[in-house]
């Protein structure tokens, strides 16, 4: 498989979110706004990245039985270092994605990569691999945080799009909308997205 | 492709326990990266707070550095604002229990009489849409009335405060706290 394939098959014929299904738990909660989607999908790009690449490097000095504790201890290490600078840096992204910055470290997504895939690739291909699809990823969380943000708020990225008070769905960026959006957004990559790629 | 090592108990061990202590020394350079800006963001974030609801009103002092706490009040923190020595007004970080999901911690800056100058909401985790209205011009009804004299309620529990359509119970304890504040800032005295 040719390393170009290892980087855009996150993109949308192995989109974590919308072909895949993992990861759905983060998904839902933190995709009410653009701006959180945006914000999780690049923490979560980010812990990927690193311990795909750390995973890929150490696949063979770690002992099959001990696997997933080695695997769980680096991820939690990525996503501890992410979440210190997130909060050193950008206090207010942080304080919105609240607990979901730690909780990474149970996203399906990340220990499913490193054990499909960084577990048995290179660091190269792992590390692409972790890029496409930390990106698909966030693509995916933006623009569900985005369609719930517009139908349910009114405005894109925090900029109101309709003028002061539009009538919006509230259901939208409430749980209940989290589901319908990824069901519309989800059928929509079927029937017209994902035959063409 | 080299052989994986095999899954003896000795292996494990040493392997496992490697992998810890090599994380465990980067999160603590992490930590120690990034425990001063931390505590600068959370300290900057607090002053932006204070000079909010202290706006209009000129002071020539820290009103962080003055920070005082009164007996019976948990959690709540007060800083008075003081010119040429005199208190001229006095923020008090004041938290409710009683929000949709969990504490509502507001700011409420007080004129040295109790009038309510301004109301700025520090954190809280009210549900999109309906409880986060607290943070619109929705608060401004607060501003120059004083829970000493007027009755800060709900006007569904008989006061004189508006709340949010659909949020009444992120509106009550917005309201409840606000009033706590004042009690603690009444019992604390112009300091």
């Amino acid at each position: 498989m040719s390393m170009m394939h290892e980087f855009t098959k996150g993109f949308i014929k192995e989109n974590p979110i919308l072909v895949l299904l993992l990861g759905m738990c983060p998904t839902l909660a933190v995709s009410s706004s653009a701006v959180n989607g945006l914000g999780m999908g690049l923490a979560a790009t980010a812990v990927l990245v690193g311990s795909n690449a750390v995973i890929a490097a150490i696949k063979n000095l770690i002992p099959d039985m001990v696997r997933i504790p080695a695997f769980i201890v680096v991820i939690a290490s990525f996503v501890t270092i992410v979440d210190l600078s997130m909060q050193a840096y950008t206090p207010a992204l942080s304080e919105s994605l609240g607990v979901f910055i730690p909780l990474i470290v149970v996203n399906c997504i990340i220990l499913a990569r490193a054990e499909a895939f960084a577990s048995k690739n290179g660091v190269l291909g792992s590390l692409l691999d972790g890029i496409g699809m930390g990106l698909g990823f966030t693509i995916a969380l933006t623009t569900l945080g985005g369609l719930r943000e517009i139908i349910g708020n009114g405005t894109i990225f925090g900029i109101a799009l309709f003028g002061e008070n539009p009538t919006t769905v509230l259901m939208f960026i409430m749980p209940p909308g989290a589901f319908i959006a990824l069901g519309l957004l989800i059928a929509f990559v079927n029937k017209f997205v994902k035959k063409a790629a | 492709m080299a052989k994986k090592l095999e899954s003896n108990f000795r292996n494990m061990f040493v392997v496992l326990s490697s992998i810890c202590i090599i994380s465990a020394l980067a999160l603590g350079f992490t930590y120690g990266n990034t425990k001063d800006a931390i505590a600068k963001a959370a300290q900057e974030k607090q002053v932006k707070n204070i000079k909010k609801v202290l706006d209009g009103i000129p002071f020539d002092n820290d009103p962080a550095a003055g920070k005082y706490t009164v007996d019976g009040f948990d959690g709540l923190e007060l800083y008075p604002a003081t010119q040429g020595g005199q208190t001229v007004g006095t923020a008090v970080k004041t938290v409710s229990p009683a929000g949709y999901s969990g504490n509502i911690w507001l700011m409420v800056g007080f004129k040295p009489d109790g009038v309510i100058n301004a109301i700025s909401v520090v954190e809280h985790k009210e549900t999109p849409g309906l409880g986060t209205k607290m943070d619109t011009p929705w608060k401004d009804q607060y501003t120059g009335k004083n829970p000493g004299v007027n009755n800060l309620k709900v006007k569904k529990d008989g006061g004189e405060i508006d709340a949010i359509t659909a949020a009444t119970i992120s509106s009550r304890a917005f309201t409840d706290a606000v009033q706590k504040a004042h009690a603690a800032f009444t019992k604390g005295g112009v300091k």
